[in-house]
């Protein structure tokens, strides 16, 4: 990915570190820690916050694709994992906060039940009781067609490397959880068709918009909370004491898909958007209701199964999903709303 | 409902089909999916869900319609992965 613009202090003296070599003694890097202090005194709300989740972002960035021209060496570099981790403390705590206050009351998991089938439930619950303003409907009723470039590029940050936050969790994972997050995992990246990938997909539905379909093409455009949605996944990936929550996440992330993906279809296709277009959401129409049984019961509910006490981390990786979602959604329909763009100001991506 | 694969006291089958409470049937292994005259019914992956609701608008597979529409299986179905 291309090295994104700085939103801060921090993140200006992060890219700037970054620049250098990690076998270098880099003045910079010692800095960091306080800078980090400063950042997080002065936000109001570390979920919200440019800089601190841009930081966030391009340090996760070094476990996926990179950012052009950093070494490879700055992956494992002590110094950076010392920052994540200040990084990532507030950040879950914000995000604990914020399902919570989402989702105040969980449903009880059905004793009657086996317990995998009880963890279902109560996802399956969770995602029916999600009734914030719809995204979904927006687009498929009203959204111009620069408001779907606008979608797309929110939606890309994550779409062009989907499924990958959650592939961290596989050898977290053992038995019956490890297999269905392979099943799902094997779908995601096409069954072993590289033009059925998901991102491959997406990435056709961002060029028959004429918009830019390289990874990570529209950072510098995205609001914050567009990255904290991304940053969301990877910590839950790539820590391994929040597998229950990654489990979560997919769970809660397939149950509120099928629907959704159909109505953005449509919206697509009032616009008199081809197959080619709207490949993605048919995909995912298909795909996610096979994948939403399999998450729940067999990824979610097997690991709960296995491991009892992962059950609140499951929930709090679904309830932080769902609390994310709807003030992305609600940031985005409050533009569009008031005829403004939802991107950040001064962007626009006029095809 | 316990997968298949976790019941090592059962010889394995080619193909399972799981009975998915309040939704589809979820399909898995070695099978094909027909018209009644013999002709392949298009299919992009190896698990599918059916649908069981009969509202899904992409029968014979599942779209997640049975949700809205409230579909309940009702009074409780086989609770185990199919025989």
């Amino acid at each position: 990915m291309h090295i994104p613009e700085p939103r801060g202090p921090l993140s200006a003296a992060l890219l700037a570190v970054l620049a250098g070599q990690p076998t270098e003694i880099v003045a910079a890097l010692t800095g960091l820690p306080a800078l980090v202090a400063a950042r997080l005194a002065e936000a109001d709300d570390v979920i919200e916050d440019d800089d601190i989740q841009l930081a966030l972002f391009c340090l996760y960035e070094l476990h996926y694709g990179g950012l052009d021209g950093v070494d490879d060496g700055w992956e494992w570099h002590p110094g950076l994992i010392a920052v994540r981790r200040l990084l990532e403390e507030p950040f879950e705590r914000g995000l604990r906060v914020a399902a919570a206050a989402a989702v105040p009351e969980v449903p009880p998991v059905p004793a009657a039940l086996p317990v995998s089938d009880g963890v279902a439930t109560v996802l399956f619950a969770l995602a029916a009781a999600d009734t914030g303003p719809s995204l979904s409907k927006y687009v498929a009723k009203k959204a111009t067609v620069p408001q779907l470039r606008e979608f797309l590029v929110h939606k890309s940050i994550y779409q062009l490397k989907e499924a990958d936050p959650h592939t961290w969790a596989i050898p977290r994972l053992t038995g019956r959880a490890k297999a269905a997050l392979v099943e799902i995992q094997a779908d995601e990246y096409g069954g072993g068709r590289a033009d059925r990938m998901h991102s491959t997909l997406f990435a056709g539905t961002m060029r028959a918009l004429g918009l830019d379909d390289r990874y990570g093409a529209y950072v510098d455009t995205v609001p914050a909370i567009a990255l904290a949605s991304v940053n969301m996944m990877s910590l839950f990936g790539l820590n391994r004491r929040l597998r229950g929550a990654i489990a979560g996440h997919l769970a809660i992330y397939e149950m509120t898909s099928s629907r959704p993906n159909q109505l953005y279809g449509n919206g697509f296709r009032r616009h008199d958007f081809d197959a080619a277009a709207t490949a993605y959401f048919d995909e995912h129409v298909e795909a996610d209701a096979v994948h939403e049984q399999i998450a729940g019961r067999d990824l979610a509910g097997g690991l709960v199964e296995a491991e009892p006490d992962l059950l609140p981390d499951v929930l709090f990786g679904a309830t932080a999903a769902m609390a994310l979602d709807a003030r992305l959604t609600l940031r985005v329909m409050d533009a569009w709303e008031n005829g403004q763009s939802s991107l950040r100001s001064g962007f626009s991506v006029a095809a | 409902m316990t997968a298949p694969q976790e019941r090592p006291d059962r010889e394995p089958a080619d193909g399972s089909i799981t009975v998915c409470p309040d939704g589809p049937l979820l399909v898995r292994g070695d099978f094909e999916i027909l018209t009644p005259s013999g002709e392949p019914v298009p299919r992009q992956r190896r698990t599918v869900a059916l649908c069981r609701c009969g509202a899904s608008a992409i029968k014979p597979y599942c779209d997640g319609t049975h949700k809205l529409i409230k579909f309940r299986t009702e009074p409780p179905g086989p609770a185990d992965a199919g025989e």
